[in-house]
């Protein structure tokens, strides 16, 4: 068996316990939350944390909350995320998308906050230590050359996760604690487009919950393509989002994308070119073109890089057909192996 | 002993498999599992270096480690092992050489896997790295630096050529001649359960190794020979395996270690390998390289083939002389060929050894056979099932090479996946986007011959019965999940007319099991299976003996069944099994049998003529649907229907279990499974490391891409296998990569001519046909070869022999003197 290092281990039992020991630890603590990305990591020497700040125990992580709009605790597991009703009716995509996390097992596991945070993913990365010398390390960590793009002084590792994306599309906030007090920012801010410092967390802060705005007659759907039905993180992921008319024109409109950049991002040009129109096919046609020619996936990941990139507009089709309301289930069943039918 | 027309009660029975229920509440112990009293734990270091030079190894940091006991290195093991004798080219540690990157150099043994995982790391080895040979082309081209300092020449470690009648002559004569490349990506086992390895000094002093192996014979005779012990004083145990599919038939380097590392520190040494090393210990399917020139008819008939295979066989020889062998040699099974020359040539490269996995070495070339009818179906305008109709082998027949067909079935699946899948309705009919396809394969039921030449049997049983009733089975054979246990305890149980709940099975413990040679080619059921049938008649006829004086009748009008014994012509005249047994013990002494099998002289007797035949064949045939879509490239499978020639399903539950696993296994060798390396840029790197040693990046198929499955079982039985059954355990997984294919192009009309099909070179084949270039992926050339100059054997129909052509010296006449001469 693959081995952990040795690590302090603290279970605090409020966000604030929390904050303090991130405070008073310095970067050489990291949060564990499901432990399903950290612990697999640690084993393969990626990260190698003095102290473990376990967050399973902080039962105000776990809360949800109605009001205007929706408020969903880092700590729920993505199982219960994908069983709060709320979810599920108001945000499909979010729910289509932690739907689609990894499997059953790492669901009940793995929670939104650490799906969020979740460490960017490179084939020369996501390796054993043993495996990673071989090859004389890389950028990322313990090495100096990117292997993926050696010219390269960024590492261009892949964001990976499946609910960014979504909650980037539902125009989604991150709130963030700290024993300095807590902040708010957009999700999309939460992220930059490297793959070492990715995400623009301070490291005294901690994720407590993530805030979706009123869903107020705004639809919305996730699109991931991997190899199997289960199991695999996203080679791409496609949300979109969008307010309609009685008469099917649109009145807003948000894609966004993942596992094609080292950060999930809007495509905001993308949702303007919608507006006013309606979902028909010229119109998608020409969207999922604009949003295809946004992907820049690389060399890091399953699947050929080109064809990769050669399917964003396929994908983004399928996304935009489903908002209008197209049946999508036999698409779904072919390539998710799951309908998804919220 | 087919016993076609006997009237069967367990035989044909769809039965819980004897140990189903252990698997299912979790109390079977695989080697993981197994804890001894003092147990120390060890781990490998492994090579970083695709080819290098060992320097020097220095362990003393590691050995003043905490709780570190033992580090062993290269010079603990100066004799070299391998499972063919022809090919004994690994050490259990690297000695002066590694040769892939994860070849072991040095083991820790310590207090716990902890302790040994951190002292690894305190080995210094310095290396002197060679120059990294990553393809065939590479090892064709670079003679040096040469990987080892044996085998034909250069890196190429096999090299063989046959031809079985005049192939240049009669292509040449042939209406049509196709040309085709195609290429099968190499892929790896896979099993869940990850190999472990506990070995012990038993109270009186001898080794014992619990081990997950398939091969507990091959494994014992290597372990005397490299701990240069009698093989008396070494017992070799196979726990259940969790899988093997020929990746546990090589022994591994691990368990030699933890033998030595027992002897030495007279403590129980256990391992277990990560899924990593797992993938680094691989033996699995090689990558093929292939190139057939067909010749027919214009009515669909084969008139010769002319097959080059080129192997990439990574850093050792494994069962590589064998593999080779296979990528030919099954190739005239199905179907009719007047003549056939076969080329195969098998390098060395810097890379985990291929050897056997499931189909050994005969996927590949049946993938390129299959997918090229499909299209010699297509250019004559025929329906490509009644093209194989046309030309399945007859039963009995022999092959241009020499190998008997025995009974075959192939016909008959053939008829029943086109009428199940409603083919005719659908073949070259369905709308663009989905599309069926056809293939068909054949499997040998055990080889003919054993890995080291000897005249003893291939497999025995040995069968104790006492007065309580119980029959207690012994045999060599070993359980790997596909059900050998119970097949065992079912024959027996059928033979006496007992139910299996009577018969304990011992098994696949060379301390007290009689002989079997492992769970591979397919073997177990028919070889443990024959020599169980021969001891269970023994034993029975003891029994009608005693029984017969008892219920005033003759011994052979004595009857068992559902644990009764009877005269045949008065069911009233009876007694239970147990009383029979209990009458047999007081005329006749303790109640033992022997039974034993030795498979068939083969008909061949050319150098080589050993690989290929067995004393029978399955078949099956396969008909795939898929819907593709045009847009991406994306394959969609939703049914797949299969029929399978089994002679005789003993269980039916099992053997459609082994078929439904065998398509699955070949559904995610032909969508997905790639044992893929990396090459990084040669000027900046010599590293060549493998791309996704995990289950999560190596992908097979999960529960939800399996698509539905139905499963014919055609049952014709054969006279030289038990009650008629044949091997299922291979087979149905042979014909699910073409029929893939093939389907792939009734949809869309492109050609994928390489195994895996994945959607992105399902569009660029379809990005090449819609800019008018050939509507086909697959490789563009193949290498020049050294084949050698084939050995000449003339078919059966031209008055061979069997034997090669020789001269008046008595030595091979080579091809090229014949033409010469003529
Ligand atoms: C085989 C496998 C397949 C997977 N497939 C997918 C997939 O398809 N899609 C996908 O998105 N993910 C996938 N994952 C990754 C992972 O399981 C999920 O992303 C999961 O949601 C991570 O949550 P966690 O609670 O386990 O995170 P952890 O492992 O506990 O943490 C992950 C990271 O987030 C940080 N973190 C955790 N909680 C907080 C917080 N509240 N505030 C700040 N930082 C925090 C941790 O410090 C750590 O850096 C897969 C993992 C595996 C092993
Ligand atoms: S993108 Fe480059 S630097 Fe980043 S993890 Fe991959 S190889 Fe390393």
């Amino acid at each position: 068996m693959m081995r952990l290092p040795w690590f302090e281990y603290r279970a605090p039992r409020s966000v604030a316990e929390a904050a303090r020991i991130l405070a008073g630890e310095g970067p050489g603590a990291m949060l564990v939350a499901g432990g399903t990305d950290l612990l697999p990591n640690m084993k393969r020497r990626h990260q190698s944390p003095s102290t473990l700040v376990a967050l399973r125990g902080v039962d105000e992580l776990k809360a949800v909350a109605n009001g205007a709009g929706l408020q969903l605790g880092a700590g729920l597991t993505l199982t219960e995320v994908v069983d709060t009703p709320a979810v599920r009716e108001r945000y499909t995509g979010l729910w289509q998308a932690a739907a689609q996390v990894a499997t059953p097992h790492l669901r009940n596991m793995g929670t939104l906050g650490g799906n969020v945070c979740l460490d960017t993913r490179c084939t020369y990365y996501n390796q054993s230590y043993e495996w990673r010398k071989a090859i004389d390390f890389c950028l990322k960590k313990d090495g100096e050359t990117c292997w993926v793009a050696t010219a390269s002084k960024r590492c261009v590792a892949v964001s990976s996760t499946d609910t960014a994306p979504a909650l980037i599309a539902l125009d989604a906030k991150a709130r963030l604690a700290s024993v300095g007090g807590t902040r708010e920012i957009a999700i999309a801010d939460l992220y930059r487009n490297d793959g070492i410092d990715f995400l623009a967390r301070k490291p005294e802060e901690l994720l407590s919950a993530i805030l979706l705005p009123e869903a107020n007659g705004w639809r919305s759907c996730y699109w991931k393509l991997r190899r199997r039905g289960s199991f695999d993180f996203p080679v791409l992921g496609v949300a979109a989002a969008a307010k309609l008319a009685a008469d099917g024109t649109v009145e807003a409109a948000r894609i966004a994308l993942g596992a094609v950049a080292s950060r999930p991002f809007l495509v905001p040009k993308a949702g303007e070119a919608l507006v006013g129109r309606k979902l028909d096919d010229a119109a998608i046609g020409e969207v999922a073109g604009a949003v295809a020619s946004r992907a820049k996936p690389m060399d890091n990941a399953d699947m050929n890089l080109y064809w990769r990139k050669e399917v964003v507009s396929a994908f983004t089709t399928y996304a935009l057909r489903e908002l209008r309301g197209d049946d999508m289930r036999a698409e779904r069943l072919r390539t998710a192996r799951q309908a998804l039918a919220a | 002993m087919s016993g076609a027309d006997k009237k069967f009660d367990v035989v044909g029975k769809a039965r819980r498999r004897v140990d189903g229920r252990g698997k299912v509440v979790g109390q079977l112990r695989f080697a993981d599992d197994l804890v001894l009293p003092r147990m120390l734990h060890c781990k490998l270091l492994r090579s970083p270096h695709p080819h290098a030079v060992v320097e020097s190894v220095d362990v003393s940091r590691a050995e003043g480690h905490p709780g570190v006991h033992l580090v062993l290195t290269g010079e603990a093991f100066p004799v070299p092992y391998g499972i063919m004798p022809v090919s004994l080219d690994e050490h259990p540690l690297a000695r002066e050489r590694v040769r892939y990157v994860g070849d072991p150099v040095a083991a820790v043994v310590a207090k716990d896997e902890q302790s040994a995982t951190e002292a690894i790391e305190l080995i210094a080895v310095r290396y002197r790295p060679l120059p990294t040979i990553a393809s065939p082309e590479e090892a064709l081209a670079n003679p040096e630096a040469r990987i080892h300092d044996y085998g034909e020449q250069g890196n190429i470690h096999r090299n063989q050529a046959y031809e079985f009648g005049d192939v240049e002559g009669a292509l040449a004569a042939s209406d049509l001649v196709f040309e085709d490349l195609f290429f099968y990506e190499g892929n790896t086992h896979l099993p869940m359960e990850q190999q472990a390895s506990l070995a012990s000094v038993e109270g009186d002093g001898k080794l014992l190794l619990q081990s997950s192996t398939q091969n507990p014979h091959y494994l014992h005779r290597q372990l005397a020979r490299v701990l240069q012990m009698p093989a008396s004083q070494i017992r070799v145990i196979a726990t259940p395996n969790g899988g093997g599919f020929g990746g546990k038939c090589d022994p591994g380097n691990h368990e030699f270690v933890v033998c030595k590392a027992a002897l030495v520190l007279g403590r129980p040494v256990k391992i277990s390998l990560t899924r990593e090393e797992v993938f680094y210990q691989h033996r699995g399917r090689h990558p093929v390289l292939m190139k057939f020139r067909t010749g027919v008819s214009k009515d669909g008939k084969l008139t010769a083939m002319h097959l080059q295979t080129l192997l990439d066989g990574g850093a050792y020889g494994s069962h590589g002389p064998a593999s080779t062998f296979y990528t030919g040699v099954l190739t005239p099974v199905t179907y009719q060929l007047p003549r056939f020359k076969f080329e195969a040539c098998r390098v060395f490269t810097n890379k985990p050894a291929c050897g056997p996995k499931r189909g050994h070495g005969t996927p590949q070339p049946r993938f390129g056979q299959e997918v090229q009818l499909d299209k010699i179906a297509d250019k004559l305008d025929l329906d490509p099932a009644e093209l194989r109709l046309g030309m399945v082998t007859e039963p009995g027949s022999l092959t241009a090479s020499w190998l008997r067909v025995g009974t075959t079935g192939l016909a008959a699946c053939i008829r029943s996946v086109v009428e199940r899948s409603d083919w005719k309705a659908k073949h070259r009919k369905l709308p663009l986007g989905r599309g069926v396809g056809l293939a068909c394969s054949t499997y040998m039921c055990g080889a003919g011959v054993a890995i080291y030449w000897n005249k003893m049997p291939h497999s025995a049983v040995q069968l104790l019965l006492d007065r309580s009733g119980q029959v207690t089975v012994y045999s060599g054979a070993t359980e790997i999940g596909q059900g050998s246990d119970d097949v065992l305890a079912g024959l027996i149980a059928e033979a006496l007319g007992i139910d299996t709940d009577a018969v304990r099975c011992i098994t696949g413990d060379t301390g007290i099991t009689p002989i079997d040679l492992g769970s591979y080619s397919s073997r177990v059921t028919i070889m443990m299976g024959n020599a169980a049938l021969q001891a269970a008649g023994r034993v029975r006829d003891q029994l009608a003996a005693a029984a017969a004086e008892a219920l005033d009748t003759l011994p052979e009008r004595v009857v068992f069944s559902q644990g009764r014994v009877f005269a045949v012509d008065d069911a009233g005249k009876a007694m239970s099994f147990v009383e029979a047994v209990a009458l047999a013990e007081a005329k006749f002494g303790t109640l033992s049998a022997v039974g034993s099998y030795t498979p068939p002289k083969p008909p061949g007797k050319y150098k080589g003529a050993g690989v290929g035949p067995s004393p029978a064949y399955s078949f099956s045939a396969c008909v795939v649907e898929t819907e593709v879509d045009p847009a991406t490239g994306w394959i969609h499978v939703p049914k797949i229907w299969i029929a399978h020639d089994i002679g005789r399903a003993l269980n039916p539950v099992l053997a459609k279990g082994q078929v439904i696993g065998g398509v699955y296994m070949g559904l995610g060798e032909a969508l997905m499974e790639e044992q893929a390396f990396r090459r990084l840029p040669p000027k900046l790197s010599d590293a060549l490391v493998h791309r996704n040693p995990s289950m999560l990046d190596y992908k097979s198929l999960t529960a939800l891409d399996m698509p539905e499955v139905d499963v014919t079982l055609i049952e014709d039985p054969d006279p030289n296998c038990p009650y008629g059954a044949k091997e299922v355990g291979q087979g149905p997984l042979l014909p699910v990569m073409p029929a893939l294919a093939n389907a792939v192009y009734d949809a869309v009309g492109v050609r994928v001519d390489e195994v895996p099909v994945t959607p992105d070179k399902v569009l660029r084949a379809l990005e090449r046909k819609a800019k008018g270039e050939a509507a086909r992926v697959g490789p563009e050339a193949f290498p020049e070869v050294p084949y050698p100059s084939p050995t000449f054997v003339l078919p059966p129909w031209e008055n061979g022999d069997g034997d090669e052509l020789k001269g008046a010296d008595g030595k091979p006449v080579r091809r090229e003197r014949r033409v010469a001469t003529a």
